[in-house]
């Protein structure tokens, strides 16, 4: 262990935190298993799942519509839920944050609901080639349908994106920035801050792809002063189906609503209607209310724990792994950007991912191999897939060792 | 190393992956297609010349994949050729049987020995789809389409 390592295992408890996950006691092909693919989806605490459980078990009934005692409970969970996630990003006000089913959901309701009804032909959006396909494809949508412009910023060979970079892309025409808080294939993570106000002295707002930069450090919105947050809650230790939009008050306030139904409206007769006020208007029908309440556990448990506390755990994790990848025979790192967070795509030369991927399973180790929803990179870097290992809070030293043992045993079987 | 493993990832499997036979354009193919996992983001393209009488005179690929892909392609296009329309689909049918580890009593005994290396991909069913691909664009190709996506 290095002394980084160590210096961490001193103020961090990792045994005592995987006793809250119940999965990580489980054996996969009759190994203990290594779970390093928590960029694609984290595992859950038991206060998440216990959460859940009680909820439905004694205080469950929808939301915003009853007058009975239960469907009043309900509501202030969900409610609460709104505010928990407002503290977690301290935004400004609880009605800036909308409940989505995820990432995805919320970018499209950007797209959707601020930026499709003001895009000309011509007009353009500004993004990364680092993007996921979640901060990609609906820009394509207003492409396709509206003759939007698609303007890309490219990454250094290290995959840091240079602030400057952004701004000069930004010309009259701009309408938006959207961009990735950290990669989720190099973890790059881009300097948001600068960026945005690089953005704003030329008037264009910016919407921050947050899956993974939440993940892994503390977000404050105000401070960054980014338009739009998107952010999913799985990635977060809480469940599937929960995700939230942060968004400024003004901007949501001019917005157009995004699905029509339930609750998101005002009034409705046969010949018109009236719609809600934000955060309302935006969530048509019957909310994700289990995994909202799931949610806020999940920020519970993260803030329980220490979210900076975290990040250091992870961080020194990541570390020591790309060291010890580099000094193995045939491995290549893609991403080595100064600043980044704990994840780590790699190519061993001469094995595709998928074969990589599969020969570590058998190991126990749980690592994503592919495209990882970002084509546009992997054409940036030549490559057609990669590996990828990413750390939560819950991996050891020791998981660095299982990984590194596999990669050896994979370059092994392909001589 | 786990027996699984080593029946997948078996040497002949691993020869084919790094020397891949009939590999490259065939420039006059009578029937093309593409097939297409855009899970993994793999491709390989066939190539197909079928004469007259319905019989495979030459059959290429190329294209990029894992190890399990590019051998699976390789060894199609080796067993392929000089066979009619007809016996590719019956090999087709025996092969898809084998990788999801059913009986396969409909080849003779050559041809299942043949395809018997890749038996091993019966054990990792995420596989499955990797090692199928090659057979399904080549029976697009047959069938007149020139695309065919697995997932």
């Amino acid at each position: 262990m290095n002394a980084e390592l160590q210096m961490q295992a001193q103020t961090y408890d990792v045994a005592r935190l995987r006793s809250d996950f119940p999965i990580l006691a489980r054996k996969v092909h009759g190994r203990p298993l290594v779970y390093l693919d928590s960029a694609a989806s984290a595992q859950k605490p038991k206060l998440v799942l216990d959460t859940m459980t009680s909820f439905m078990t004694s205080e469950y009934a929808n939301v915003h519509r009853g007058v009975h005692f239960l469907s009043g409970a309900a509501t202030d969970r969900y409610e609460q839920a709104r505010v928990r996630v407002q503290r977690f990003l301290n935004a400004a006000h609880s009605d800036e944050i909308i409940f989505t089913r995820g990432g995805t959901e919320a970018i499209n309701l950007v797209s959707y609901s601020y930026l499709s009804p003001q895009i000309q032909a011509g007009d353009e959006v500004v993004l990364s080639v680092m993007e996921h396909h979640s901060n990609i494809v609906p820009w394509h949508f207003l492409r396709e349908r509206q003759g939007a412009v698609l303007k890309w910023v490219e990454v250094s060979d290290l995959g840091e994106l240079d602030p400057a970079d952004v701004a000069r892309a930004i010309t009259s025409k701009t309408k938006l920035v959207a961009l990735t808080h950290m990669s989720n294939v190099l973890g790059t993570k881009t300097a948001l801050k600068e960026i945005v106000h690089l953005a704003h002295q030329k008037g264009v707002p910016v919407l921050a792809d947050g899956c993974q930069g939440a993940v892994h450090g503390i977000v404050d919105v105000q401070d960054l002063d980014v338009d739009f947050y998107a952010l999913t809650g799985h990635k977060l230790y809480g469940p599937t189906g929960i995700g939230a939009l942060y968004a400024k008050r003004a901007h949501l306030k001019a917005m157009r609503p995004f699905e029509g139904g339930g609750e998101m409206i005002r009034e409705v007769t046969k010949v018109n209607i009236s719609y809600a006020d934000p955060p309302m208007r935006f969530e048509a029908g019957t909310p994700p209310i289990v995994e909202a309440v799931g949610l806020a556990a999940a920020l519970d448990y993260l803030d329980g724990v220490g979210r900076e506390k975290i990040a250091a755990h992870e961080l020194a994790l990541a570390r020591t792994a790309t060291k010890r990848l580099k000094e193995t025979n045939g491995i290549k790192i893609i991403g080595e950007a100064a600043d980044k967070g704990p994840i780590i795509s790699f190519e061993a030369i001469g094995i595709h991912a998928h074969d990589l991927a599969t020969i570590l399973d058998r190991e126990g180790v749980a690592v994503r191999g592919g495209h990882h929803c970002a084509q546009p990179l992997m054409d940036r870097f030549s490559v057609s897939g990669t590996a990828r290992a990413s750390f939560g809070l819950y991996n050891t030293a020791a998981e660095v060792d299982a990984l590194i043992a596999a990669v050896g045993e994979a370059r092994r079987v392909f001589g | 190393m786990d027996q699984n493993l080593r029946e997948l990832y078996q040497d002949i499997i691993l020869d084919h992956s790094r020397h891949p036979r009939h590999f490259g354009p065939l420039t006059d193919a009578s029937h093309v297609a593409e097939g297409h996992n855009p899970l993994c983001g793999d491709k390989v393209k066939i190539y197909l010349a079928v004469d007259a009488n319905e019989r495979i005179t030459d059959v290429t690929f190329e294209g990029k994949g894992c190890a399990i892909s590019v051998a699976s392609a390789s060894l199609m296009t080796e067993m392929l050729e000089g066979r009619t329309v007809t016996e590719a689909e019956s090999l087709m049918g025996g092969f898809l049987r084998l990788v999801k580890g059913e009986a396969v009593q409909s080849l003779d005994e050559e041809d299942r020995e043949r395809l018997e290396v890749m038996a091993g991909v019966s054990a990792f069913p995420m596989r499955v789809k990797c090692a199928t691909l090659a057979w399904h664009a080549m029976k697009a190709a047959l069938e007149g389409e020139r695309a065919v996506r697995t997932e």
